[in-house]
């Protein structure tokens, strides 16, 4: 990597000094930035060409100078050349986003000029999915070579590179009438190109079909691992105690304002270059910001209302209201949280399909919560005693098990998974008081439909509402796949009451 | 029954029984009452400056709720504009007083505030409102009532009433120019078209009228994307999928109608998804500098907006109206205070009360019809230049400008309409036909039979 580096800044080193041995003549820049005024469209196109074939360091600066105070039609007729320019200096930059970018804009500019600038850069450039974009730019750029050979190659190789980009400019090609003044041979080479091209389709098409099937099913478990973070507080909160927490949208709310406030403090009161560890504080502080919440909620509310629903969800519905309302007082609106730049951008895993950083890091955190939360309730001693006391709390009792502790500590524990929730979400979503609305309705259509008290069930759950979601969405439309889930689980709930995985014998409430 | 200690506390119901009605009845007296107290202690208290009483009018913005974020910086600017005039003195010698009430983003409360303003507040003049939802609400109140309503958000058009003033953009003041520009060469050229929206009638009525408009300029309808999202969608990873395919190869741009806390998670999602502003401009018809200072900009630098006015704009006047919005915020302990930003609604509803004065001006008195008629053809300097009102239409002639969205949340202008556009109610896309005239006609007509 390194060594790539060093080679990478020798050879900008070599292109800068080949660049001023070839200076060119300054009379014809000089020429060209006086006909950059001129009326005639033909003879501005020229003067922009000549600038860009001898173009020096120094052209760049003296060109934003002048469109600083041109009028409209100078500005429009310098906009190409300076384009170009700046893209130039960008391929060698040292960040491979902005290469890359560079080499997707200059293809889009289409100058054949660019050709060789690319594949100078080329030859010296270390990162993989750059040189994809060199390519496929270069190849852009031949697409449109008067000569039929280059033409053909360039088709066959954008074929091979699987090129999103290159299927409207290959659909022309493969639909193009022959020209009509060219003889036999002209012909005969026209009906190769639009067959080159017919088959680079073929080949693009094909592919990218799959990467979609891919992109689907990515969608499909991101979308699922956000539903099941949500809904695993709730499948513990509801599920296990049974209680109907209204409020446990507002807790993920706490959680993300908890999260605003550690990125806060670090940008007031640490240095910037540990701004971008700040994430991995926050989610630790919302998990405890949450769970303290609730551990006070608990003791002052909720104790009182065991075993009485409605009471509960009236009561926490009053509950999640006032603290929107506090919200607003308090954080105003002027709340944006900043993903880290390490949770920013996207994975390139294939040719077209981007897997962006907090996607994956979603999947990660719910995978892990759900591996925690079963090693908690299942090899631990506290999650023998919160197992005991859901299912037979007298029981428990008698056998000395603190059930008001545990009661207490297990709905602390399901507010905090919310808050862990709220802090994953600042980095999808936005940072508001209404964050938690937009998000319960789905919370509890996981866990009813899951099967109440099951957490196996939540997990079947969020997996097969998110798939089905992202499977729907792309023909019926985000409105109607969002109707066409909830009529769904309507009627699955019509034939399974008590979910995919209904509890048998005793239960909690019985 | 409870006393009633303040007209603007009365409890509201939804309901409009008989029994209601009565009930209502006897509080508005009872608030009646106290109003009329209050006003003689106002006119006893400003008996220094003038010996009339003073002029009330009313303000009509969410204070609460989910809109609240939108539009108390709305009240917050009327109310600024309040003090100004009365500071020099007040209209024809007698000062305003605004009467603030909360419609709490419920529409049907919106309706209910509007109605206790115009009958039992008495208030010459209501500025308010922000959704379109919330001025089709209260509509008719103002129609039955005739009241005068100015609306100072852009909108949807097809409405020509002559009880409300627009002094926002109609579609053909915002979206319609905006995309003549994409399709500019200045504007890049582009082909193709992703219209997304959340679900309602703003986003389905522009998205109309710009399909009419796109195929009218001969763009094959392939090239023309249609979606939209529930409100409060926050999972976009389908959609800007489609719109990565859609754009590749170039020349593709996204107009966005997405309101509110969707934009965030759909910027967010396009940036992470590798798209670029390069690749694929969104305009945004719904994003202005008070919803970005609460956003993350990183994801948004680049893209585009359109809209009459910016905080940016450099005049002399706007240079003043800024400074001055936000020493008010600040003087006021508002929140935010001096970080305050100003945007297109915030001026249209800051000249939309100087125009309001000017024509009270002109008429000699704040009498509803003949204030109305006085505002046809009224000119003001607003901070983003001189606006015009309609002779006949009841909206306003304003400039158009597109926008950069810069890292501070702020526009850099790269585009500017030539003069002031004429405001059409009716656009020429979809109802060709129709037109909006108060003078010569009663309101929406048939052009030519």
């Amino acid at each position: 990597m390194l060594l790539g580096l060093c080679s990478l800044w020798s050879s900008v080193g070599q292109v800068w000094a080949e660049e001023s041995v070839a200076a060119p003549p300054p009379a014809a820049v000089e020429k060209a930035l006086a006909d950059l005024s001129s009326d005639d469209p033909s003879v501005q196109d020229a003067a922009v060409l000549t600038l860009i074939e001898q173009d020096d360091a120094g052209l760049l600066p003296r060109l934003e100078e002048l469109r600083g105070n041109a009028d409209r039609g100078l500005r429009m007729a310098l906009k190409p050349a300076i384009d170009l320019l700046r893209n130039k200096n960008k391929l060698h930059s040292p960040d491979p986003n902005a290469r890359r970018s560079a080499a997707a804009d200059l293809a889009a500019i289409g100058k054949p000029i660019v050709v060789t600038w690319l594949e100078d850069a080329r030859k010296a450039e270390p990162d993989r999915w750059v040189r994809y974009t060199i390519d496929e730019s270069v190849n852009l750029i031949k697409l449109a070579d008067p000569d039929p050979q280059v033409k053909i190659a360039a088709a066959a190789k954008l074929g091979e590179l699987r090129s999103q980009n290159a299927i409207p400019l290959l659909t022309e090609l493969a639909g193009e009438t022959a020209p009509e003044a060219g003889g036999g041979t002209g012909q005969a080479e026209h009906m190769l190109v639009a067959r080159a091209a017919k088959e680079a389709i073929e080949q693009i098409e094909s592919w990218g079909s799959w990467t979609s099937a891919i992109e689907t099913l990515f969608r499909g478990i991101s979308l699922s691992s956000v539903l099941l973070l949500m809904a695993l507080g709730l499948a513990i909160i509801f599920g296990l105690m049974g209680v109907i927490n209204m409020a446990h949208g507002e807790f993920m709310m706490l959680g993300a304002y908890a999260t605003f406030l550690t990125q806060e403090c670090f940008k007031a009161y640490l240095p910037i270059g540990l701004f971008d560890y700040y994430f991995l504080l926050a989610m630790p502080g919302s998990f405890l910001v949450a769970g303290l919440f609730g551990l006070f909620l608990e003791a002052t509310l909720i104790r009182f209302l065991y075993g009485r629903p409605l009471e509960t969800l009236l009561a926490t519905w009053g509950v999640s209201l006032i603290l929107i309302q506090g919200a607003r007082v308090v954080f105003g609106d002027l709340t944006s949280v900043v993903a880290p730049s390490w949770l920013s951008g996207g994975m390139q895993a294939m040719v077209g399909v981007q897997l962006p950083y907090n996607r994956l890091f979603i999947i990660a955190l719910a995978s892990l919560c759900v591996a925690g939360i079963y090693l908690l309730l299942f090899r631990t001693g506290v999650g023998l005693k919160v197992r005991a006391v859901m299912q037979n709390r007298d029981m428990s009792a008698c056998l000395s098990i603190p059930t008001r502790k545990v009661d207490a500590y297990t709905f602390a524990f399901g507010t905090g998974l919310a808050g862990l929730a709220g802090c994953a979400l600042t980095l999808i979503g936005n940072v508001e008081p209404g964050l938690g609305q937009n998000y319960i309705v789905d919370s509890f259509m996981v866990v009813v439909t899951g099967g109440v008290g099951k957490l196996a069930g939540t997990i079947v759950a969020s997996l097969g509402i998110g798939g089905l979601n992202k499977l729907l969405e792309p023909s019926f439309g985000a409105v109607y796949g969002k109707v066409l889930i909830l009529v769904l689980v309507i009627l699955f709930l019509q034939r399974r009451p008590s979910g995919l995985f209904a509890i048998k014998g005793r239960h909690v409430e019985s | 029954m409870k006393p009633i200690t303040d007209p603007n506390e009365m409890p509201v119901e939804n309901g409009e029984s008989r029994r209601d009605f009565l009930v209502k009845g006897t509080k508005a007296a009872a608030g009646i009452g106290v109003a009329a107290l209050l006003g003689n202690l106002g006119t006893w208290a400003l008996s220094y400056a003038a010996d009339k009483e003073p002029i009330k009018i009313g303000v009509l913005h969410s204070l609460s709720g989910t809109m609240a974020i939108s539009e108390v910086s709305l009240r917050d600017v009327v109310l600024m504009a309040v003090e100004e005039i009365n500071a020099k003195g007040g209209v024809l010698g007698r000062k305003i007083q605004p009467v603030v009430v909360d419609p709490a983003s419920n529409w049907d409360l919106f309706a209910e505030k509007a109605k206790q303003l115009l009958l039992v507040d008495k208030v010459a003049v209501v500025f308010g409102c922000w959704t379109s939802v919330s001025r089709k609400s209260v509509l008719p109140v103002f129609e039955k009532n005739n009241g005068l309503l100015f609306y100072p958000v852009q909108y949807e058009g097809e409405e020509c009433s002559r009880n409300v003033f627009y002094t926002g953009a109609a579609v053909n003041q915002q979206a319609v120019p905006a995309v003549e520009y994409l399709m500019s060469k200045e504007g890049g050229g582009h082909k193709k078209f992703y219209l997304l929206g959340t679900d309602y009638v703003y986003p389905r009525t522009t998205n109309k009228i710009l399909r009419a408009m796109l195929l009218a300029k001969k763009v094959p309808a392939a090239n023309i994307m249609e979606e939209y999202t529930p409100f409060h969608h926050q999972d976009y990873q389908t959609i800007v999928g489609k719109i990565k395919k859609f754009s590749a190869g170039g020349g593709a741009a996204v107009i966005s109608t997405i309101n509110g806390d969707s934009n965030v998670p759909f910027y967010k999602e396009f940036a992470n998804q590798g798209l670029r502003a390069e690749d694929a401009p969104i305009m945004a018809f719904s994003v202005a500098e008070d919803e970005l200072r609460g956003m993350d900009t990183t994801a948004l630098v680049g893209h585009l907006a359109a809209w009459n006015y910016y905080q940016s704009v450099d005049t002399p006047q706007n240079k003043q109206f800024v400074a001055n919005f936000k020493a008010y915020c600040k003087k006021n302990n508002l929140p935010d205070g001096g970080k305050r930003v100003t945007d297109d609604p915030i001026e249209a509803a800051y000249f939309g009360v100087h125009v309001w004065k000017q024509a009270v001006e002109k008429a000699g008195k704040a009498d509803v019809d003949a204030v109305r008629k006085a505002v046809y053809g009224q000119k003001f300097l607003a901070p983003g230049g001189e606006i015009k009102m309609d002779e006949a239409n009841q909206h306003t002639h304003k400039p158009v400008l597109i926008g950069e969205i810069l890292k501070d949340g702020q526009f850099k202008t790269v585009w500017r309409s030539k003069g002031l556009v004429k405001p059409e109610p009716w656009s020429e896309y979809t109802n060709p036909e129709k037109g909006c005239d108060w003078i010569s006609h009663q309101g929406t007509y048939q052009k030519k039979a």
